[in-house]
């Protein structure tokens, strides 16, 4: 098994390559250069030239594309010019904030999605199965970012309870408490889609398991019904579940982009997105890297899980 | 498994317990601290080098922490002293001697004087610098007709130019002409721009990435320290999610309101609304090489045709004015009082059309989905194709994202488009003509003349006013070119844009400038 996932890992590093030559191919055929983009209106042919001379952007494709590969195998994932820093320190930075975010939200909604999945399941169409149905129901269907919207209006602007945006308060605060106070909204907003996905999920696994012969054996013998669902029949689902919420795992990272622009939450999302806008290859690359790389990780993750919780699976 | 379900209630329990403590301990969660004003931008700025940046978003930050030789008075665009105490031009308006203010230090300590001016332009404008590698400078072009700067003593400095430049002391107070410390600039060399060091109101204390940028008062102001202890600027990138900081009290003063939320601040009396025209114009590139709009007559009646006062007042809400012509009345120098916008007048445009042989072909439109200073351009592009449908044009609405909508405005409309929406923001009257309006500013001489517009009239007078040296000279030139512009119509004026700002009812002495940038020396916090 160990060389099941060490062989895993080492797939990785193609898919990783060929991403990046994707990214860099995608960015040159984009109309629009960064000299045109930091320029606007005084774009003209001659300041774009001197500008692009200063930037090193006077190079042909090829020649930027493997200069900027033979820095990345040294560490050096180069320098950001529309940030004017080195793209490492704004990628880790950026990436921590969405990790935090995403993390708290992966919980909130791993939590929320079983046990709503479960309690559907046992009580199949019984009211709670039809009103946490309902709810799910809405929740997949909501936008996000509209529900964002909504939340710091309600929380926010009308009950002044919780701060609108920003990760931490901008004068003092910097703590855990403060922290928290700001991670709430976004990270509630951003597990609503994913909670329902992996309740409705749940709901179907447990559902098909709880028809099992095994299950039947197991309460002929007598078994309480508490510990047949949650010692048979839920540890048998998850099972199925586990692989989609790695899937999820995903869906959150992407879906920070809008969260964490309606929330001015700094993270990783957002840093793409004027990465896009202003033209800058360099922080696109590592900022997609990472990310890319992190995808990876979190489905090897969940199937690592699947692996151990899955008998079958042993052999 | 008990045990993981002991783990998932024990998540529950933790989640409610954090949900509760938060609510609980924050009931007014956005207080601003006293005498700290917190301003909302709109975005997390490049650099904090003045020669390395384009974005007025950035400007705002850097007016406050670094000075010119000169800058703009109070409420004009006109030049006054600033980090220079006065100036001589010569008779053929190619030198310029500045006499620099002494006992001024930068915020690291170094003095300033007149060695630290050579440096400054010697950075931006000398490839052999030393320093050259701390860029890029992207508007270093300003300074294109700098040819030397010589250091004469202490405290006077010489700028050499290589033909008479009148728009030269109005780009000195432009955030390019902004003085930083050389002694920072040898130290941090290519982070400079994160480590900023001037001489103005405010020192840097702090910049934490897509957060905050934390300057303080600077207590050796040469004019005085400021009220203000403190000021943070924060990026939110979000309209909505700005105005919710606003109306929580997260925030004390926000720039660039959009036009729906203004009546809802103006109602309320805990907040100011302010407003200033700047020099803006918004405007439609009309292409004279070729269909319909070669004829005059044709570009009159889109100018006729175009109801700018539905545009500045539905689609904008009063947060523009109707343009007369190409240049902005902030420019209140060298405006033209007696033009008067095209009025609104279907009728006269049909007949107009008539004259100029149009047959109902196809007009392609380029529209932008937004961009610097172009407003609503959606919104207003779909407006002008109404207004014009409604005189028999057939308008074909294309839209592009920003970039790509420069790349293909820029070389030029031809084989492309018959108009294009653009608009321009700039220090001097000269420079939008300049670069807009003569026969040599063809988009494939490096101009934006991309409508192909050629007047000699309007190109020598072009000329003349950027080498005199009189400024009544030069004001009257350009009131002379406004006229034939507007009667020639190379492009249809549509609205001029007013700079509007919502603060807290606490902050005062608050002004915005006609140069759009954001001035907090003599503003205070109650």
């Amino acid at each position: 098994m160990l060389a099941y996932f060490l062989k895993r890992i080492v797939l990785a590093v193609p898919v990783l390559w060929g991403l990046t030559v994707i990214v860099f191919l995608i960015m040159a055929m984009i109309p629009g250069d960064p000299a045109t983009a930091i320029l606007g209106s005084y774009a003209t042919p001659e300041n774009v030239e001197r500008l692009n001379r200063q930037l090193g952007l006077d190079r042909t494709l090829p020649e930027q594309y493997f200069i900027w590969l033979g820095n990345l195998l040294q560490g050096d994932f180069g320098r950001s010019y529309s940030l004017n820093r080195p793209v490492l320190n704004e990628v880790l930075e950026r990436f921590n904030a969405t990790l935090i975010l995403a993390g708290a939200s992966l919980l909130l909604c791993t939590v929320f999605g079983l046990l709503a999945g479960i309690v559907s399941a046992v009580r199949q169409f019984g009211w709670t199965d039809r009103i946490v149905t309902f709810f799910v129901l809405i929740g997949i269907s909501m936008p996000s970012f509209w529900l964002g919207l909504l939340l710091i209006l309600v929380f926010a602007v009308n009950l002044q309870w919780l701060p609108p945006s920003g990760m931490y308060a901008v004068y003092g605060g910097g703590d855990l408490a403060d922290l928290l106070t700001h991670l709430l909204l976004p990270a509630v907003t951003l597990a609503v889609v994913a909670t329902g996905v992996i309740a409705r999920l749940t709901r179907a696994s447990m559902l098909e398991v709880l028809r099992q012969d095994y299950i039947r054996t197991a309460r002929a013998k007598g078994l309480s019904e508490r510990r047949v669902i949650y010692r048979h029949a839920f540890k048998a689902a998850l099972v199925g579940v586990i692989p989609v919420i790695g899937i999820q795992a995903g869906f959150v990272l992407g879906g920070a982009v809008y969260i964490e622009t309606v929330f001015q939450w700094p993270g990783i999302g957002r840093m793409l997105v004027q990465a896009i806008s202003t033209r800058d290859l360099l922080l696109v690359q590592g900022g997609v890297l990472v990310v890319a790389a992190s995808y990876v990780l979190f489905n090897l993750l969940a199937d690592m899980a699947q692996h151990a919780l899955d008998p079958r699976l042993k052999s | 498994m008990r045990g993981f379900m002991r783990a998932l209630k024990g998540a529950l329990a933790g989640i409610a317990v954090v949900g509760v403590a938060t609510m609980g301990a924050q009931p007014a969660a956005a207080q601003t601290p006293p005498n700290v004003l917190i301003v909302g931008q709109i975005a997390e700025p490049k650099s904090l080098d003045p020669h390395a940046v384009t974005a007025v978003n950035d400007f705002r930050i850097l007016m406050n922490v670094y000075e010119g030789l000169v800058r703009y008075s109070d409420g004009t665009l006109e030049v006054e002293p600033a980090l220079a105490e006065s100036w001589e031009v010569s008779d053929d308006g190619t030198e310029y001697t500045f006499t620099l203010r002494e006992g001024v230090t930068f915020h690291d300590g170094s003095p300033f004087n007149a060695d630290a001016v050579k440096f400054n332009f010697d950075r931006m404008l000398n490839e052999d610098n030393p320093y050259h590698d701390t860029g890029p400078f992207p508007l270093a072009f300003y300074f294109d007709a700098v040819e030397e700067v010589t250091v004469e003593d202490e405290h006077m400095v010489a700028f050499t130019l290589n033909e008479p430049y009148a728009p030269f002391l109005s780009n000195l107070a432009y955030p390019t002409g902004l003085i930083v410390s050389p002694a920072a600039v040898e130290e941090h060399g290519e982070d400079f721009g994160r480590n900023p060091s001037g001489t103005g109101p405010f020192r840097f204390a702090d910049w934490v990435s897509n957060q905050r940028v934390v300057v303080e008062r600077n207590t050796d102001y040469w004019d005085g320290p400021p009220p203000l202890e403190a000021v943070v600027f924060r990026p939110i990138t979000d309209a909505n999610t700005r105005i919710a900081e606003m109306l929580s009290g997260g925030i004390d003063l926000m720039v660039e309101v959009p036009p729906d939320n203004v009546a809802q601040f103006a109602e309320d009396p805990a907040f100011t609304i302010y407003e200033q025209a700047g020099p803006h114009v918004w405007f439609l590139i009309l292409n004279m090489k070729e269909g319909p709009f070669q004829e005059k007559a044709a570009r009159q009646a889109v100018n006729y045709a175009i109801n700018k006062e539905a545009i500045v007042e539905n689609v904008l809400q009063g947060t523009a004015e109707i343009a007369a012509g190409p240049t902005p009345p902030a420019f209140a120098w060298a405006y033209n009082e007696q033009l008067e916008p095209y009025p609104y007048d279907p009728d006269r445009a049909r007949e107009l059309l008539e004259e100029a042989g149009y047959d109902g072909e196809e007009i392609v439109f380029y529209v932008t989905e937004g961009g610097s200073g172009m407003l609503d351009p959606v919104a207003m592009g779909t407006a002008i194709q109404a207004d014009l449908a409604a005189i028999g044009m057939d308008v074909t609405i294309e839209t592009y994202e920003w970039n790509t909508f420069l790349d293909r405005v820029n070389p030029g409309l031809e084989g492309k488009a018959d108009m294009a929406e653009m608009a321009w923001m700039t220090n001097d009257p000269d420079t939008l003509p300049y670069l807009t309006l003569r026969t040599e500013a063809m988009p494939d001489e490096g101009g934006f003349n991309s409508g192909y517009y050629s007047n000699v009239e309007v190109d020598t007078i072009l000329e003349q006013a950027r080498q005199s040296t009189e400024p009544e000279e030069r004001a009257a030139l350009y009131r002379q070119m406004q006229e034939i512009v507007h009667e020639d119509a190379p492009w249809a004026f549509v609205a001029n844009w007013k700079q509007n700002a919502v603060a807290k009812a606490e902050v005062q002495n608050f002004q915005l400038q006609p140069s759009f940038f954001l001035l907090l020396k003599d503003v205070a916090k109650q």
